[in-house]
């Protein structure tokens, strides 16, 4: 075992560790994250080699990069001692012909000088390379990595309260611009729910999107999560009951669009019109992952096909010789369902199409003041490992994440009837979350 | 529609579940447009297995291609020309129009400006 740095992105801290052990577990790394600090940006962990932690960091969202770690040191002088202490198990290899550069990163740090950082740099000479300085495409990157605390007035102090110096052994999909690349407002196509990029890549991971593997969002809307799984190789498929939504804004301005843009169009398979509860996938097409951000519907309700009133008779309409509701024009009425019973749906359907250790991941929006674990969906196939939360003050969103177990594994099931609270978002959202707009069944 | 898509779909009736009629639709009158995509056979033989052999023979029938073996080729005697076959039938194939029947309760469902749509008249959704 080795010890590696990992730089953190200081975004969403509360989601990082689970993102780390997603993708440890889908690499079959092990490795432990329990140092992990939501204020710290820095983490060090113990891995078996280098190309357990190239493909740990490789994907990430939520961190930046990962060093073979040679020291580090409260104070620079501390870091050298620490170095030289260490320097004879990593650095023989690195001595003769291969090409190098120094590179400096600091958490809140203040901009250096090119004559501050040369000097840094250079007194790190008992290294004794004697390979040549390449700053493109250099053989190996050695970092300085440099933790600064802000003082009174919110500038960096002079000095950082921590360093540590390693070898670069790869850089987060993030580093490399996979959040910007992925924009919601740079996609030919996308609409007033459009998940944003960071936290629909981020699922993903989360979900554990595998390459070549069958990805379906049963709410797919726009699309979000299956072009950013598209991002790690999943095939993706959806649906959602809006035929308008799933026909787009007009030529090359629909989803399948976004999927050229990306120049990944096979990643895309299709998106079907369908009510979620009324499925149309044969019963043993398997899923990889599902993951989707359910349509608890601050803009629109929770809607499935039928109606509410109770004439009879309507499916013996005729119009031109033809039954009407087999008819191209039909339109086939809606009514709203809950949120609790669809989410319950989910959970039933996804425990027929996943396989054993495949994962369900579903965003659930809740008012803070109910009692929350009591509105948390549970089935008894399902483990749920994660309950992530994103705060937005009165109301927060939660990343539920459920892994499939086999048999034997007889979990907690907690059905919509079983759960004490009513998860009335919707209506507490268009009330303002007011005390009265509680409901108690 | 891909192509590949009518593998994946039978009747939303519920009542229709596990009946023979259900799986795969029966594609009537469609209108085809073919699509050029990149060529990757990676890709296709990972999605082999994902396919209902019998189910992709029957629907290309009915779409008049009729140049499918009968019986789903294994990995050993699969030839790049089958590939490449499978590869414009599946992917660069588009239904743009078009009706699918359920062969057991002889529902119609349409495809509509190259979207499937499975939802269903309240008689017959749960």
């Amino acid at each position: 075992m080795k010890d590696y740095i990992i730089f953190l992105a200081q975004s969403h801290p509360q989601f990082r560790k689970a993102e780390l052990e997603s993708l440890a577990d889908l690499y079959n790394i092990k490795a432990d994250f329990s140092q992990h600090n939501k204020e710290h940006p820095f983490l060090v962990v113990q891995l078996e080699n280098d190309e357990e932690a190239y493909n740990l960091i490789d994907r990430a969202i939520l961190s930046r990069g990962i060093y073979e770690l040679w020291g580090h040191g409260v104070t620079i002088d501390e870091l050298h001692e620490n170095v030289q202490k260490n320097m004879g198990k990593y650095i023989d290899k690195y001595i003769e012909d291969t090409t190098f550069k120094f590179e400096n990163l600091t958490f809140q740090g203040g901009k250096k000088s090119r004559e501050e950082q040369i000097k840094m740099y250079e007194r790190f000479a008992y290294l004794a390379f004697k390979g040549k300085i390449k700053m493109k495409n250099p053989d190996e990157v050695f970092t300085i990595l440099e933790n600064y605390s802000l003082g009174k007035d919110l500038f960096p102090l002079e000095h950082p309260n921590h360093l540590w110096f390693g070898r670069q052994i790869n850089i987060s999909a993030r580093s490399r611009g996979v959040v910007e690349k992925y924009d919601i407002k740079k996609r030919p196509y996308f609409g007033t729910t459009s998940f944003d990029a960071e936290l629909s890549l981020l699922t993903g991971n989360i979900g554990q999107v595998k390459k070549n593997e069958l990805i379906y969002d049963p709410f797919v809307g726009t699309g979000s999560f299956l072009v950013t799984a598209a991002e790690f190789g999943g095939i993706t498929i959806g649906s959602d009951i809006e035929f308008l939504t799933l026909k787009g804004k007009g030529p090359k301005r629909r989803l399948k669009d976004n999927f050229d843009y990306y120049k990944k169009p096979l990643q895309f398979t299709d998106v079907l019109c369908m009510d979620f509860t009324n499925n149309a996938f044969r019963n043993n097409l398997k899923f990889g992952s599902i993951i989707c951000d359910p349509p608890y519907g601050v803009r629109e309700g929770v809607k499935v096909c039928g109606t509410t009133d109770d004439k009879l008779g309507r499916e013996n309409i005729v119009i031109d010789g033809e039954l009407a509701y087999l008819r191209r024009d039909y339109i086939q009425p809606k009514k709203t369902y809950s949120l609790d019973l669809l989410l319950d749906d989910l959970l039933e359907f996804s425990s027929e199409r996943l396989d054993i250790g495949s994962r369900l991941c579903f965003w659930m929006p809740v008012a803070n003041d109910e009692d929350i674990p009591t509105l948390i969906p549970q089935h008894k196939d399902f483990e749920l490992i994660y309950e992530l939360v994103q705060d937005f003050h009165k109301w927060s969103r939660r990343l539920l994440v459920y892994v499939k177990r086999g048999e034997g594994f007889n979990g907690v099931t907690v059905k919509s009837d079983d759960r004490e609270g009513t998860n009335n978002f919707r209506d507490r959202y268009f009330h303002k979350f007011s005390e009265k707009s509680k409901v108690v069944k | 529609m891909k192509f590949i898509t009518s593998n994946f779909v039978r009747c939303a009736v519920k009542s229709c579940d596990g009946t023979e009629g259900s799986f795969p639709l029966n594609f009537q009158d469609c209108k085809l447009q073919l699509e050029e995509q990149e060529f990757n056979e990676e890709f296709i033989i990972s999605m082999l297995e994902r396919l209902d052999w019998s189910a992709l023979v029957k629907v290309a029938s009915q779409l008049g291609n009729n140049a499918i073996p009968p019986q789903k080729p294994s990995l050993d005697d699969i030839n790049e020309v089958l590939l490449k076959d499978l590869h414009s039938l599946l992917l660069e194939t588009q239904i743009i129009e078009g009706k699918m029947i359920c062969d057991n309760c002889q529902h119609v469902y349409y495809i509509k400006d190259g979207i499937a749509s499975f939802l269903l008249p309240p008689h017959l959704a749960k």
